[in-house]
């Protein structure tokens, strides 16, 4: 019989489960390594700068990250899952948004901030309000302010970046705030040396290590774009609206404020414009809501540049708006396809 | 024709289509035993006219309808009730079902009387034989054809819509039919149009399908019929997604596509019209297409109604590798089956196999609001929101999300990275949301 040589499926083994029966692949864990990935180019440029200490930044912070939500995770009884990059990610930004030559148990301490704090009292990853890095970062700024704000001077890849005297470097944007105008004989400068918006540009100046270059931020920044991982209005509203408010500032009055390519050019906003302020967990889920948040969070960066007591606004200007994402999201959300008017709304 | 205009939104799932869209449709030969389920569409179950130990024939009438929105069910071939039994249906439901041994003879009935000159029937005539003949929407949801022919008087319908858009993966069924059997398709078009008293005829077919969108142009042109050939994009061929890429017209929500002016019919359904006007033919057979990768000769068969899934695997020449999936339908919209005694029914457009490496099998984790969900929905609600509010069991809020404006044409889950069950999610508040209205309404009568 020919029928007894056709196979057919055996029922017990067959898997009963709800439409869809597709997917499209993607998953949590190859966006995180995806977006670790593009913040590589930054972070080769921060060793690049600042030596190989700022490895030893980066590796201690990322290492007590995952370290932290790995314990946490099991005193906390909720699944481990490290695998899914979130913690590497955190840590990696946290590193970033500090300078080459913090001490190392200060980064540790940060990171159990960002992990604990920032991310797991809430339940995980997916329920923290605010960016865990951020909170990370803005929780030793205020517990280790002289620390944070130690910067060390660039040294070149063969250097060892460690804050003695004679080897720091205060930012640019401090000097600007320390100078009390826009002196650029006083504000562009590392260590007593003149710079120009090149080293600006490519990096060569004070600051977190993973700010520096702007180039190699651009790079990864493009790269997420094109990969859809991050939507590129959050970054254009950002560093739009810092662009428009600084010009217009420098124009009215150019001995008081800088121009606007220095402050595009110096401090975290692309940092915190590509890789921070574009964070999927904390920020509006829309087009439009992206790109009202990211001229928020423009705003109040120039607010505390230009009028604040603290030189650099980036990590406060993305929590507060980080605070306002929920809100943002039910001013934005779509209408149904087909939806009717509202009774009584204007046709 | 105006150029069509897109719903935003959607997926692009791999097409799936290569191994049976030049398979021709084959024949089945009869079979010494018919599972024929009672209820097969949509509304009230009819009610059965046979018993066990009955002698019945084909197209002989099994169940009549019960009600106005009802269909009837008929014989597939001539033979015996063995018996009448619950069965699980493709949607994994379990109804009585007629037990059909076929004598072998396949002895029809007496026809329905063939209404030849049915372009001077009346719509009334028209509609009626499309009723007792069973038709039912062919493309999945199995609502009853002619209740959708006759839309309430205060709805002025215009447009006549015939969907062969096939924009689920994996399934060739419409567009084998729209290739090998062009003239049904459209004569059908031509019946329902002068019930409904309309000019203007559309037929949506998406790009991917080049050779029956010239096909079908080139002989529907003469009758003023237009084709429109659409981009391929999941789900094109929801009605309101159709609708609205055909005339620019949107359905409102919780709206019916005769809101509009419209009435939507699957490219199948329409052929079983025709076949039931001119022939007197009842629908108890459809095209199936027979697909996946552990399938041995993929392709597309005219199955009767009680076909059993194994016997149709059988038909492909059964499996050479192991089969982790057996889904009725395609893999967007499908329902997984766990018994291969699942009948074929009027509506079973397809039946995919999948092997164990397709069927992904995953763990949830919680929402990243990555906003994919949000991007994919063609009906642009807030599925990330939705699915939070439900997993907290937060029905009002789902409802106020809008949640019973979904279609689950399943694109948020498709692309959601974090594996979110959102479509169950969205069944199970649609369910809730519903039955809170009744509960609300029933109070509000007391």
């Amino acid at each position: 019989m020919s029928d007894t040589a056709i196979r057919l499926p055996d029922p017990r083994r067959l898997v009963v489960s709800s439409s869809p029966h597709a997917h499209s692949g993607e998953d949590v864990r190859a966006i995180m390594l995806t977006v670790v990935a593009a913040l590589l180019p930054a972070c080769l440029a921060g060793v690049w700068v600042f030596g190989p200490r700022a490895l030893l930044v980066l590796a201690v912070c990322t290492a007590s990250a995952v370290l932290t939500e790995a314990i946490l995770a099991r005193l906390l009884r909720r699944p481990v899952r490290l695998s899914d990059g979130s913690a590497v990610l955190t840590g990696l930004l946290l590193g970033m948004n500090l300078s080459a030559g913090t001490p190392l148990w200060i980064g540790a301490i940060g990171s159990v901030i960002a992990i604990g704090l920032g991310k797991m009292i809430y339940g995980g990853l997916g329920y923290n309000p605010f960016n865990p890095a951020l909170v990370g970062r803005v929780a030793l700024l205020l517990a280790f302010p002289s620390a944070l704000t130690t910067w060390v001077k660039p040294c070149g890849p063969g250097g060892w970046a460690v804050p003695v005297d004679g080897m720091t470097a205060a930012t640019p944007l401090g000097q600007l705030a320390m100078a009390g105008g826009w002196i650029p004989e006083q504000v562009m400068t590392v260590a007593d040396n003149p710079i120009g918006l090149r080293e600006c540009f490519l990096g060569n100046i004070g600051g977190c290590l993973g700010e520096t270059s702007t180039l190699a931020l651009l790079i990864g920044g493009i790269f997420l774009i094109a990969r859809r991982l991050i939507r590129w209005q959050v970054p254009l509203g950002f560093i739009g609206t810092v662009a428009l408010i600084t010009a217009i500032a420098h124009a009215a009055a150019p001995d008081r404020y800088a121009p606007a390519a220095f402050h595009l050019l110096t401090g975290g906003l692309f940092l915190g414009a590509f890789f921070m302020a574009t964070d999927m967990v904390t920020s509006p889920i829309g087009r439009l809501g992206g790109f009202i948040f990211g001229v928020g969070c423009g705003l109040i960066t120039c607010v505390i540049r230009l009028w604040g007591s603290y030189p650099e606004g980036v990590s406060f200007s993305i929590l507060i708006m980080n605070a306002l994402t929920p809100l943002i999201d039910r001013w934005t959300a779509g209408k149904p396809f087909g939806s009717v008017p509202a009774k009584g709304a204007a046709s | 024709m105006p150029k069509p205009v897109y719903f935003s939104g959607g997926v692009h799932p791999h097409e799936g289509k290569a191994p049976t869209a030049a398979a021709t449709i084959a024949a089945a030969p009869l079979l010494p035993l018919y599972t024929v389920p009672f209820h097969q569409h949509i509304g009230a179950p009819p009610k059965p006219v046979v018993a066990k130990g009955d002698r019945v024939l084909r197209g002989q009438v099994l169940a009549e309808a019960n009600g106005v929105v009802s269909a009837p069910v008929h014989a597939p071939t001539s033979g015996v009730v063995k018996d009448i039994v619950d069965i699980a249906s493709p949607m994994g439901r379990l109804g009585p079902s007629v037990l059909l041994e076929a004598d072998g003879q396949d002895a029809p009935a007496e026809p329905l009387a063939p209404i030849a000159a049915w372009q001077d029937a009346a719509p009334d005539v028209l509609r009626q034989r499309i009723a007792q003949a069973g038709i039912v929407g062919m493309g999945g949801a199995a609502f009853p054809a002619a209740v959708k022919l006759t839309p309430p008087p205060s709805k002025r319908i215009d447009t006549l819509i015939l969907n062969g858009v096939e924009c689920e993966p994996c399934l060739t069924a419409d567009h084998r039919l729209m290739l090998e059997a062009p003239e049904p398709i459209l004569t059908g078009a031509l019946i329902m149009a002068r019930i409904l008293g309309v000019k203007t005829i559309l037929v949506g077919i998406e790009q991917n399908k080049p050779d029956a969108i010239a096909l079908l142009d080139a002989a529907a042109a003469p009758l003023g019929i237009r084709v429109q050939g659409l981009r391929v994009r999941y789900p094109q061929g929801a009605e309101k997604q159709l609708i609205y890429a055909l005339t620019g017209r949107k359905v409102p929500t919780g709206g019916l596509p005769m809101d509009v002016g419209v009435v939507v019919q699957n490219v199948g359904t329409s052929a079983a019209v025709a076949a039931a006007v001119r022939e007197g033919t009842p629908l108890y057979e459809r095209v199936t297409t027979i697909t996946g990768t552990p399938v041995a000769n993929p392709g597309n068969w005219r199955l009767r109604v009680g076909t059993s899934y194994a016997k149709a695997i059988e038909l492909a020449g059964g499996i050479t590798g192991e089969t982790a999936k057996v889904i009725s339908g395609g893999p967007m919209m499908g329902f997984s089956v766990y018994d291969l005694d699942t009948p074929v029914m009027k509506n079973t457009s397809g039946i995919l196999l999948m092997a164990p490496a397709e069927v992904s099998q995953y763990q949830s984790h919680a929402c990243i609001r990555c906003g994919r969900c949000v991007d994919a929905c063609p009906m642009h609600i807030m599925a990330e929101a939705l699915g939070v509010q439900i997993e907290n069991e937060r029905y009002d809020l789902a409802e106020r999300t809008r949640v019973l404006d979904c279609i689950e044409c399943g694109c948020c889950a498709y692309a959601c990275p974090a594996h979110r069950p959102l479509v169950q999610h969205m069944r199970r508040a649609k369910q809730e949301v519903l039955a809170r209205r009744r509960a609300r309404e029933a109070q509000a009568k007391h």
